[in-house]
């Protein structure tokens, strides 16, 4: 066959390729999403008296001193355009946004006493959207939370453990706490 | 438990999955496309295209349809790209500017799924669903048919016949790539993967601030990104973004998809060629290959987890070290390119083993079908040189390595390094494409080396610091992309072409058996050694030069 014919076939094969899965394809999916698994299809989203606060799955820019805080993020959890900062551990930027970091969190009281912060208190996510942080950090948190918040240390720190999830299975990934949900948690304490 | 126990006990369970899919999933795929009778479904295709199933093809016949196929769906979809904003479900989206259409069309059909782009920005849900995600699954499927191609070369004898494109085309997605994608996005799905059709919608989270919340079918296109080892994210963050890969459950089963066909097919392989030990022998390239990468790139970022700051910088917390390197070594092993990390900011060795993953020449496992192609010329290339060292005459399977075939593989063989050291030196050597790299120095370099090689050998990931979206970028890495596509592509049908016409010769005493432990190790040594003659000056300027400094 020439190639004009077989572009022509090449054009038709497209078409078809198009209708089965470019609409078929996805659609099916969708509709199984809609009928079986509609809330994780939607993107998880979490409700407040029935007002959209977020999503379980993305993380939020806490910054007040009674809520848990995020890990750092490259675009501040705007959502609109993903990614991280792309940085060397070498480069010089990334050694200044550590200090200002550890500096930050020095500030604000969210240091354990052997001076070590997480990791993940200290670098941003490849996401920018990093909904959760390490049981570590949010431990080092509590005691800033409690004051700042009115609650007792010890309520703090059981929402904290109630919130820290394992490996999933017992071996899968790290474990971690969804700060949204610890702070939704919080807000319910303190009510 | 440990991080080290759960990482460890993580690939076991990913190694027993693929253990287990194997034999299963090679048998499946020997015969779908030896099968000499077509589904109902795939008939109605073949009306529809205008096509006889039955006509088999000659290697010029068949590399016409393939190029031809290609062409027409990258001019489709670069005007699909280019109108987007004309046409319905824009969803505001600003669209591309002309180099980086024309960058994305050719990077999506050559199943390199490099991204100048932001996914957010540049595409509305009908390009990504309507342009990418077809090319998700052709470009995976025009990979297999070349290595069937390249199989039915060795397979057949004294003939012309190569078998139909459009054949192996249609199949390989009706009985392959579409049930198994099918049933990847309904679990990750159900596991939180998004599928929706929403509007982008600002609200005002509880942290106080705006957040926009994105839409998008995303499930569907997740699952063939990783099975078709294509890479392209729907978002910028690409597996790392949680509507992408929401959790350490999601990953595993990523990992798993984009190693699943590439492991499987050297069992295609052997049975197709009628000697199972043969594929037992390139499957030991590949999991060698594979395994070494993924020790390295794990040993060398758990050690520079004990700094400071530890390794987290461009890692999402539910996955940690060990789960993103092997995300990592996978995705440039498979040449998918789809990232649950940021590769800038590994350790130098770490950037260093899986930059080298992609200077191999995709080939631990390599992608859908260019994997296996890129291995069987590697065998080819050994048996040659093996036969040169004890004075045999270089013969594979009983088909004579003679001086049209290894001009044939010696070519494969030059075309992406030319490509990447070509295009990265260049780069290099002008002011203005050296202004837009976020380092400088040895992370600079490797940087850039990083892109062409990404380019060149169709993986698609980066080491996204550099700012590729100019002209300058975006043409030399369509050019990389595209020549470092469809070059090898053809030399391996011109390749087959040239075998299948061979009678196979019977074995005697003098052949030189490619089924042993000692070929494997020739094979090892042979891909370890061919680029480390290419890459390793390169490699000495950028990630060793670092990680000593």
């Amino acid at each position: 066959m020439s190639f004009t014919r077989q572009s022509v076939a090449a054009l038709r094969m497209l078409i078809v390729l198009t209708v089965l899965l470019g609409i078929g394809y996805p659609a099916v999916v969708w509709g199984v999403g809609r009928v079986a698994f509609h809330d994780q299809a939607a993107g998880s989203v979490v409700r407040v008296d029935g007002k959209v606060v977020g999503s379980s799955l993305l993380g939020q820019d806490f910054t007040a001193a009674d809520v848990f805080h995020s890990r750092p993020s490259a675009s501040s959890y705007s959502g609109d355009t993903s990614g991280g900062s792309n940085l060397a551990a070498s480069d010089p930027a990334q050694v200044k946004a550590i200090a200002d970091r550890q500096a930050a969190l020095v500030k604000d009281g969210d240091l354990p006493a052997d001076g070590l912060a997480a990791p993940d208190a200290l670098t941003a996510s490849a996401s920018g959207l990093d909904p959760d942080i390490s049981p570590a950090y949010a431990m080092d948190q509590a005691p800033r939370v409690a004051r700042a918040s009115g609650l007792s240390e010890t309520v703090v720190t059981k929402l904290v453990t109630e919130h820290t999830s394992g490996r999933v299975l017992g071996f899968l990934g790290e474990p971690r706490v969804n700060v949204l949900d610890l702070n939704l948690a919080l807000a319910a304490a303190r009510i | 438990m440990s991080e080290t126990l759960s990482g460890l006990l993580t690939l076991t369970v990913l190694l027993g999955l693929l253990a287990a899919t194997h034999a299963p999933l090679g048998g499946w795929m020997a015969r779908v496309f030896t099968d000499d009778k077509d589904w109902r479904v795939e008939r109605a295709v073949y009306r529809a295209v205008g096509v006889n199933p039955r006509s088999e093809q000659t290697w010029r016949s068949y590399a016409v349809s393939v190029t031809a196929f290609s062409l027409v769906s990258i001019v489709v979809l670069w005007a699909m790209i280019v109108l987007q904003k004309h046409l319905p479900f824009a969803q505001g989206t600003s669209g591309m500017g002309r180099s980086t259409a024309i960058n994305t069309a050719v990077s999506f059909v050559t199943n390199t799924n490099w991204q100048s782009y932001a996914g957010e920005v540049g595409t509305g849900p009908l390009v990504q669903t309507l342009g990418l995600t077809i090319q998700n699954f052709a470009s995976a499927a025009v990979g297999i048919a070349v290595a069937i191609v390249i199989i039915r070369g060795l397979a057949r004898q004294q003939t012309h016949e190569l078998g139909n494109f459009w054949v192996d085309l249609v199949r390989c997605i009706t009985r392959i790539l579409l049930p198994l994608a099918a049933i990847a996005a309904v679990v990750l799905m159900a596991a939180g993967v998004i599928q929706n059709l929403a509007e982008p919608m600002t609200i005002h989270s509880l942290a106080g601030a705006d957040q926009q919340l994105r839409g998008g079918l995303v499930a569907s296109q997740e699952a063939i990104k990783e099975l078709g080892t294509n890479g392209g994210g729907y978002f910028n963050a690409n597996s790392a973004h949680p509507f992408e890969n929401p959790n350490a459950f999601t990953n595993l089963l990523e990992i798993f998809l984009l190693l699943v066909i590439p492991f499987a097919l050297p069992r295609t392989y052997g049975i197709m060629v009628g000697d199972r030990r043969q594929g037992w022998t390139l499957l030991g390239l590949a999991g060698a290959l594979w395994g070494l990468s993924v020790a390295l790139t794990t040993w060398a970022e758990v050690a520079a987890s004990s700094g400071v700051a530890g390794s987290m910088e461009g890692k999402e917390q539910r996955f940690g070290t060990w789960a993103s390197t092997l995300f990592a070594a996978s995705t440039t092993g498979t040449s998918t390119g789809a990232v649950n990390s940021l590769h800038e900011s590994y350790s130098p060795l770490g950037g260093g083993v899986i930059l080298t993953n992609m200077a191999l020449g995709e080939i631990g496992p390599g992608g859908t079908g260019s994997g296996l192609y890129g291995i069987v010329i590697v065998a080819i290339i050994t048996v040659f040189i093996a036969g040169l060292m004890v004075g045999r005459t270089p013969e594979l399977l009983g088909k004579h390595i003679g001086r049209r075939e290894i001009t044939y593989a010696a070519l494969y063989t030059v075309v992406t390094p030319t490509l990447v050291l070509a295009g990265a030196g260049a780069s290099l050597a002008m002011s203005g494409p050296k202004s837009t790299m976020l380092s400088h120095g040895p992370h600079g370099l490797t940087e850039v080396l990083y892109a062409y090689a990404s380019a060149a050998n169709n993986n698609g990931s980066a080491f996204a610091g550099l700012g590729a979206d100019n002209p300058w970028y975006n043409l030399t890495l369509t050019v990389a992309m595209f020549v470092g596509r469809f070059a090898p592509m053809i030399l391996v049908v011109a390749l087959a072409g040239s075998l299948v016409a061979q009678k196979k010769r019977p074995a005697t005493a003098g052949t030189m058996p490619t089924h042993t432990p000692l070929f494997l190790g020739l094979l090892i040594g042979v891909a370890l050694i061919i680029t480390g003659l290419t890459y390793f000056p390169a490699l000495s300027l950028g990630p060793i030069a670092e990680a000593l400094s």
